[in-house]
Formats: structure tokens, sequence, C-alpha cells
């Protein structure tokens, strides 16, 4: 397992793409917020509400890159060669999943430092907030490996790389709350986890924990069905 | 003694009958060529052999152990080198080489990886990634992914299939110089390549096998002296082998 979680670490790490929007985009995102809020007097974007919204935004990018990479894998003979060796089903998925794990913890480190140049307070609870981004590291790297395990890589590319940063983008509450709009969009955004993953960031940087557990149980029962269902489907895929 | 033995081996997609009931066996350290036209069951049979797909009944022993029962035991002595190339894209020659000793659990895969690239001629590719190379290099890297656990039954699904003439025959070379140590299964359309290197020939048609024998007794039961003549005439005959 060691030698297939160390080659898809490099699969990863040695496309540029994922580089440019793993750590490049979500970085560049806060820039750009940060800069807007500097010219407005009303306060849209602060610092302290933004960086655990775009932590748990650019973790969406990391269920493209698992998605795309198994996706790939399964559209070429790779994978024929790989289900033909002695590698197990758990080596497969902790080898796919794995890797992704410290890739999400850096990119997490990277948005919280950034944040800090920009002027967030530094303090023991940003690594309660970085914490309490754990179950959705889990939600997001499962969400890659059931999409990878589903659909090819054009898929892929529409369902994780489209419709899914949009999700995690327009339903979180990063970029406006979402009372404002209120209705059967709240109440829909409310049931799935990614204004809790936020909410759970925001409450854990505040040192709030009155509200943090709440968050913190939905985001891990997503986390849960997600990591379920793929290993289900990669398990049914894999008996063929 | 079998390395390989198949009891009536069948796989039905649906209503499709891909692989009927195949009954045969392959001897320790031969090189065996399954022939057939498209769609004849060629690669599902090796796909079945290679524990990738399951049987829909029968069953296949594989160097004594079944598919159905035991396919762990079956993966770790096998190899397979797939139709289309299945190479690790983003990593080099000798990554995709240790990679692979890396999943067999090979200890000396460093060592191992040296070997084999010195076998199949890679020296001057060596760092490069899998996914500059020209498809030729790619093939044969590919193979060499499947060579570097020293396999005792080794599936090579149309080896040559894309390659140049120059490279089809240092290819032949590299499978021929396996002849007693390994068990080769190999498919291919390449009829020239079937009777130059096999020790015995299955032809197959509709998913049945049609015949088996050396190249020369399939062509003196076809009548003919030439191989492509006796193919045709067997893969086209009515009833079993």
């Amino acid at each position: 397992m060691g030698s297939f979680s160390v080659r898809n670490t490099k699969e990863i790490l040695r496309d540029p793409i994922n580089m440019a929007f793993g750590l490049g985009f979500p970085i560049a995102l806060l820039l750009l917020l940060t800069a807007i809020q500097a010219n407005v007097p009303v306060e849209v974007f602060p610092v302290e509400r933004l960086t655990p919204g775009i932590a748990m935004f650019g973790l969406s990018f990391v269920s493209l890159f698992s998605a795309t990479l198994i996706a790939k894998d399964r559209s070429t003979a790779f994978l024929t060669r790989l289900l033909s060796s002695p590698l197990t089903a758990r080596d497969f998925i902790l080898g796919y999943t794995l890797p992704l794990l410290p890739m999400c913890l850096i990119q997490s480190v990277v948005c919280y430092v950034t944040g800090f140049c920009l002027g967030l307070r530094p303090g023991w609870t940003v690594l309660a907030a970085l914490a309490a981004l754990i179950p959705s590291n889990i939600f997001f790297i499962s969400l890659g490996f059931l999409c990878g395990s589903l659909f090819n890589d054009k898929q892929v590319g529409g369902i994780c790389g489209a419709l899914l940063t949009n999700m995690a983008a327009l339903l979180s509450g990063t970029w406006f709350d979402l009372e404002m709009v209120g209705g059967p969009f709240l109440r829909v955004a409310e049931v799935l986890p990614f204004v809790h993953a936020v909410d759970a960031g925001r409450v854990a940087l505040s040192g709030d924990w009155s509200n943090m557990v709440l968050n913190l149980l939905w985001t891990t029962g997503w986390a849960f069905v997600a990591l379920t269902a793929s290993i289900a489907v990669f398990r049914g895929k894999m008996r063929r | 003694m079998n390395a390989i033995e198949t009891l009536h081996l069948t796989k039905r997609y649906g209503p499709k009958t891909a692989v009927d009931s195949l009954c045969l066996h392959v001897e320790n350290g031969e090189l065996f060529a399954l022939l057939g036209v498209n769609g004849a069951g060629k690669t599902t049979t090796i796909r079945m052999l290679s524990c990738l797909v399951r049987p829909t009944s029968g069953d296949a022993l594989i160097l004594g152990g079944s598919v159905l029962t035991s396919p762990e035991t079956v993966k770790r002595r096998i190899s397979v080198s797939p139709q289309e190339t299945a190479v690790a894209q983003n990593l080099t020659v000798v990554e995709n080489l240790e990679l692979m000793a890396g999943i067999y659990g090979l200890l000396d895969r460093k060592k191992r990886a040296q070997q084999v690239v010195k076998e199949l001629g890679l020296e001057e590719i060596v760092e490069n990634k899998a996914k500059v190379l020209s498809g030729g290099w790619q093939r044969r890297l590919s193979i060499a992914m499947a060579l570097i656990t020293e396999p005792e039954v080794l599936f090579l699904d149309e080896p040559t299939l894309g390659l140049d003439v120059l490279a089809r025959r240092e290819l032949w070379e590299v499978i021929r110089a396996l002849r007693g140590r390994t068990t080769v299964v190999l498919t291919t359309h390449y009829l020239e390549e079937a009777e130059a290197l096999s020790d015995h020939v299955g032809i197959m048609a509709a998913g049945r096998l049609q015949a088996v024998g050396t190249p020369e007794e399939l062509k003196q039961r076809a009548g003919t002296s030439d191989f492509e003549e006796a193919f045709i005439c067997l893969a086209s005959e009515k009833g079993a082998a």
C-alpha cells in the first residue's frame, strides 16, 4: 500500500494545475476579497470570517484532484494492472485517500497563514479551527473517491470541478449571509455540510464553543455517509 | 505439471456468452498463444485467468490455486500486461518499475528495476516521465512492469500491438528468454508471432476453443503448410477441439 500511496501523491503533486488550483486559487481569493473589503465602507469580508470559508472552499479542489486521479486510472489499463496485483480493496481505499489528508492540512494551513498576513490574529484558536476542518477533509476526500469511482474523467471535471465547487461556494455562507436569501435556498444549505463546516471553523476561531458541537456533528455525519458510500461503490466496482 | 487448467470456464454478459465452457491446460514453463478473431473471447479468458473478471460458471486453477476461491494467492504469482498500455503517466520509467516491485513486496526493488531496465533496453529513457514517451516505448515499459515481479505465470494481451518491426523482434527475444522459467500466455493477432514463439496454440471462435496443438499439428490438421491458412480453416470450423 505504501508504494501505491506514494505513487498517488506524486501523480497529484506533479500536475501543475492541481498546485495552481489547490494552493494558488484560495490564496488569490483571500487577497482579492480582502482588497475589496479595504475599499468598501461596510464590513463585507472580515478576514476572521472569510478565512474559515476559503479554507473550506479550497477543500472542494481536493475532491477534484482525488476524483480525477481515480477516474483517469479507471479509464486507462493502469487500474486493470493494479486490480490484477495483490493490492486488496483496503490497500486501494487507503492508497487513494491517505495521501490527500496531509494535502488538505497543508492547504488549510496556507489559507490561515495568508489570513495572518491579511490581519487575522494568530492564536491557539487557529489550531482549533484547523481541527474543526478534519471531518470536512474526510468528506471532500471521500466525495472525490466516490465521484472518481462512478464517473469518467470528463464527467468528474463537470461534477467536481464545476458543480461541487459552486455548491461549496454558494451554499457555505462564505461570500454572503444565507439568511439574506432565506427560503428553500437556506433550508437546502442547512441540510448540506458546507455551511456547517464554515461555521465550525468560525466559532472555533472566535473561541465560542457553544455552537461548535452541532456543526461538527453535522459535518462528521456527512463525512461518514460519503466515506461509507465511496467504499461500497469502489468495492462493488472491484468485484465485477 | 499444469500451470493453468480451466474447468468449463464460462463468462456470460446478459444473453451474450463471451467464453463458453472453456477447457484447456497449459504446462509449466511453456509459451501458449491464444488466437482468434475480434470478439472470440481471448481477452475475457485472460481477464478471468488473472482474477479481473469473475467467471459465470466453471473455474480455473493457476498453479493449483482457484481463481474463484483463492484469487489473492493467484495474484501474488501472476502478472498481466494488458492490451492497452498500462503505465502511471506522471512517474518516470524507473519509478513505474519500482512501483510495481513495491506493490508485489520485492525487497531489492532498485536492483531489480535496474535489471529489467537492462533486459528491455530502457536505459536511454529511464529518467523520462511515462507521459512523454512514444507509444512504442510506453508499450515496452508496460511489459517491463509485468516482468519486474518475476511472475510464475505471465499474461501478455497483444504484447506487440503498435510496435514497429524492429521493436517487435526485440520483444520476441525477451519473450523467448522467458521460456522454461515462466509460463507465458499471450494473445495476438499476428499469426507469424504465434507461430514463431509458441509451444502450443489455442484457436478460439465465438467463445469456444476450436483447436489446440503445436503450430505444426494445427497445420497438419488443417491440411496446409501455411499457418494463416490453418488458422482461417480451424477458426471457421464448426465444433469444439
